[in-house]
């Protein structure tokens, strides 16, 4: 059955739009796969002790959690698939129950396999080129990226080829396999950052500069987790015929210097604070002037790369059909979800269209086997056959004809995936929390729920307009809380879990980092704290202003007075 | 005892001695600090000299010594720790050192490809037990992805 399965054709594809595998990426996975079976194998029969299987089961993506391991799958900046997407509902319903969650590193996690079938799993996604290496452990780890790239109106240039490069650079690299800690690395390609690149290890922005020629623009040390902190600039402009010469000196300098007594003071960003920006950059550059003329990124590579990535045959005549317009015009269900879960698109007539994965009873993030399975199918209908995640923990359908947009809506709407709240106040990033991670302090998943109930009108919803909340269950900050417009992060005081708020972060442009409200709340709380901080937030806005614009003009005050009034 | 060296297993007699030893007349390694206090004199022997690397040294510190080294050797105090792997690439690739790199210690044989990749040619696990697991891990890959040393 699931041979039938995977072999079915993507109907729309009809030439590459996405990286394909060559007998070396195969053959690389392969061997992975076979790796991995005989660590296993070595573990479960003795011959590796727990401390010595765990960075190797960590490099494959796999935790011991609360209930039962956990996988984590890498989806390449966030591209997938319908063939790759149809796997995930296999592995869903084979090997777990039923269903897998999206993350902020646009990969995907299961809750449920069993240790021992974990190589069969990967072996099935080999089949679909897909893997679990490096998607945790102290290595780096995926690279993440736009994930509107190649279609938005704002683009300089598509980050995609870019973070296939580093993909393959970073992947089984052999001297930057054991790090101080994690290492992440994000790409962006826009005027608008939507990767948030200043938050990353390094972050890797394409820009042009005074002769219009194209490079990049190198941050470091951002980060979030315990010591959130916004990378800075250590390399306006970098040719790009020097880009994995350059970071492999940053990775060259981080790992001879990084922190390893301490794993909270073992991030990159650390580094760069205690040896401070002059020094670290000059090291860095330094190491780079050993390097740079060895390694080059020739255009050819570039070329060959990008062409994995043409644009899909855009309809030329795909001119809106009387009938969309009349649907905007008549349906308001329909209309105001347009408005909400599409975007712009650099193509005429062709809008990007967000699958929310944040409906009312559901935990965010997380998506069925069959809903998969039809989400797979339609996208293969009605998008060339590709999905996107969001590090907002949504899908995206990047290229859906105007035409379409309301049979697709009618669809999505059927799947409970077509809730018009991308953007808005309960489209909340949510880490698994305590119900499935044994690092959280306290639940996430439930908090989610219960704000997503008290928040049932829609029109108020629209009405409150963008804002962001982001919850994590512990310190380490899956859910980015700290760059939340609204930030809530579960704390453990004596046995129960209460909750930090923070107000004013942003993962945009203008990053920053969430100030703290006052003292955490109670759980039973929060939710009243959510509903006060909207009801300030909607009494003393101006116009058109937005919470976070409205919280950075009038500070967080008029918020803490109303939320710690009654304590 | 057994090796595995230039990817087979090869009999050797190296041997570590601690600062406070005596260095007799066999091939020995000897730490970084002894090395930089002792220089040349270590030298005057009928024996091979080499270093014992450790992760927190820096191999700036043995660049004067590399030609009178038949052996570097880098002790792994626990496995997870990777500076020994860019120690290892420097040498090579920036000092240009020809002679043997052996990786002793806390080493995993699923650690070896990498090792074998950034220039460790010999290997000796702490637990002899793993040497015919070491010598098939340095085949867990026959492709990869970006230029090292091999």
């Amino acid at each position: 059955m699931i041979e039938s399965l995977i072999e079915r054709p993507p109907k729309a594809i009809l030439k590459p739009t996405m990286y394909q595998y060559n007998e070396i990426d195969q053959k690389l996975v392969d061997e992975r796969v076979a790796q991995f079976r005989r660590q296993t194998e070595r573990f479960l029969n003795g011959e590796l002790s727990e401390d010595q299987f765990r960075p190797l089961r960590l490099r494959n993506g796999l935790y011991i959690q609360i209930h039962a391991p956990m996988l984590r799958i890498a989806g390449p900046y966030g591209l997938l698939n319908t063939k790759q997407f149809r796997m995930l509902a296999h592995i869903a319903r084979k090997y777990d129950k039923g269903y897998c969650h999206f993350t902020t590193r646009q990969n995907i996690q299961f809750n449920w396999p069993k240790l021992e079938e974990v190589p069969d799993i990967l072996a099935d996604l080999a089949t679909v080129q897909m893997h679990a290496i490096q998607t945790s452990g102290n290595c780096m780890r995926n690279t993440t990226s736009d994930h509107l790239a190649g279609v938005c109106v704002d683009e300089i240039e598509d980050p995609r080829p870019y973070c296939e490069i580093i993909r393959q650079w970073t992947t089984l690299h052999p001297e930057f396999d054991y790090l101080p800690r994690k290492f992440k690395i994000a790409v962006s390609g826009s005027l608008n950052d939507r990767a948030a690149t200043q938050l990353h290890d390094i972050g890797v922005h394409i820009v042009k500069n005074a002769a219009g020629e194209l490079g990049f623009r190198i941050l470091v040390g951002g980060g979030l987790g315990r010591t959130p902190v916004i990378g800075q600039v250590i390399k306006p402009f970098l040719e790009r015929k020097y880009l994995l010469s350059y970071l492999e000196a940053i990775l060259r300098i981080y790992n001879l210097y990084g922190r390893r007594d301490n794993k909270y003071k073992a991030r990159i960003k650390i580094l760069v604070k205690e040896t401070g920006m002059a020094e670290f950059s000059r090291q860095v550059e330094e190491e780079w002037q050993h390097t740079k003329d060895t390694m080059i990124l020739t255009d050819e590579r570039i070329n060959e790369i990008k062409a994995h990535f043409t644009p899909p045959s855009y309809d030329k005549d795909a001119k809106p059909d009387t009938s969309f317009a009349t649907n905007l015009n008549t349906n308001s269900a329909f209309s105001t979800w347009y408005k909400h879960n599409t975007a712009d698109h650099k193509i005429a007539n062709y809008r990007a269209v967000f699958l929310s994965l944040k409906a009312p009873d559901v935990a965010p993030g997380d998506m069925t086997d069959s809903q998969l399975d039809v989400v797979a199918d339609l996208a293969d209908r009605y998008s060339f056959g590709q999905i996107r995640v969001t590090h907002r923990q949504n899908l995206v359908f990047a290229d859906v004809k105007q035409a379409d947009l309301f049979e697709l809506w009618q669809q999505l709407d059927q799947l409970k995936l077509a809730t018009p709240n991308i953007g808005t106040v309960t489209d909340m990033i949510c880490c698994p929390g305590l119900d499935f991670c044994s690092l959280a302090n306290a639940g996430s998943i439930g908090v989610a729920k219960e704000i997503n109930e008290a928040l049932d009108d829609m029109d108020y919803i629209h009405d409150i307009g963008e804002l962001k909340i982001n919850i994590s269950g512990c310190m380490n900050g899956c859910a980015h809380q700290s760059v939340g417009h609204i930030g809530i992060l579960g704390v453990d005081k004596k046995g129960t879990e209460w909750y930090q708020l923070t107000l004013g972060g942003s993962s945009d442009n203008e990053a920053a980092i969430g100030e703290r409200l006052g003292p955490a709340v109670a759980k039973n709380e929060v939710t009243k704290a959510i509903t006060t901080i909207l009801e300030v937030y909607v009494k003393l806005r101006q116009e058109e202003e937005s919470f976070l614009r409205m919280v950075k003009r009038v500070g967080i005050d008029p918020f803490k007075e109303k939320v710690y009034a009654d304590h | 005892m057994q090796i595995i060296k230039n990817n087979q297993l090869s009999n050797d007699a190296w041997e570590y001695k601690p600062d406070d030893a005596d260095l007799g007349n066999g091939d020995v390694t000897v730490s970084l600090s002894r090395l930089q206090q002792e220089g040349k004199a270590l030298s005057n022997r009928t024996g091979k000299l080499g270093v014992r690397i450790v992760p927190s040294d820096s191999v700036d510190g043995i660049v004067a010594f590399l030609p009178d080294l038949a052996l570097v050797e880098l002790y792994f105090p626990e496995l997870a720790d990777g500076r020994l792997f860019s120690h290892a690439w420097l040498l090579r690739n920036r000092y240009n050192y020809t002679g043997e790199i052996r990786a002793t210690g806390h080493f995993l044989p699923d650690q070896v490809f990498y090792l074998s990749r950034v220039g460790v040619n010999s290997f000796y696990p702490e637990n002899t037990a793993d040497l015919a697991s070491t010598l098939a891990g340095l085949k867990d890959f026959s492709v990869n992805y970006q230029p090292s040393v091999n």
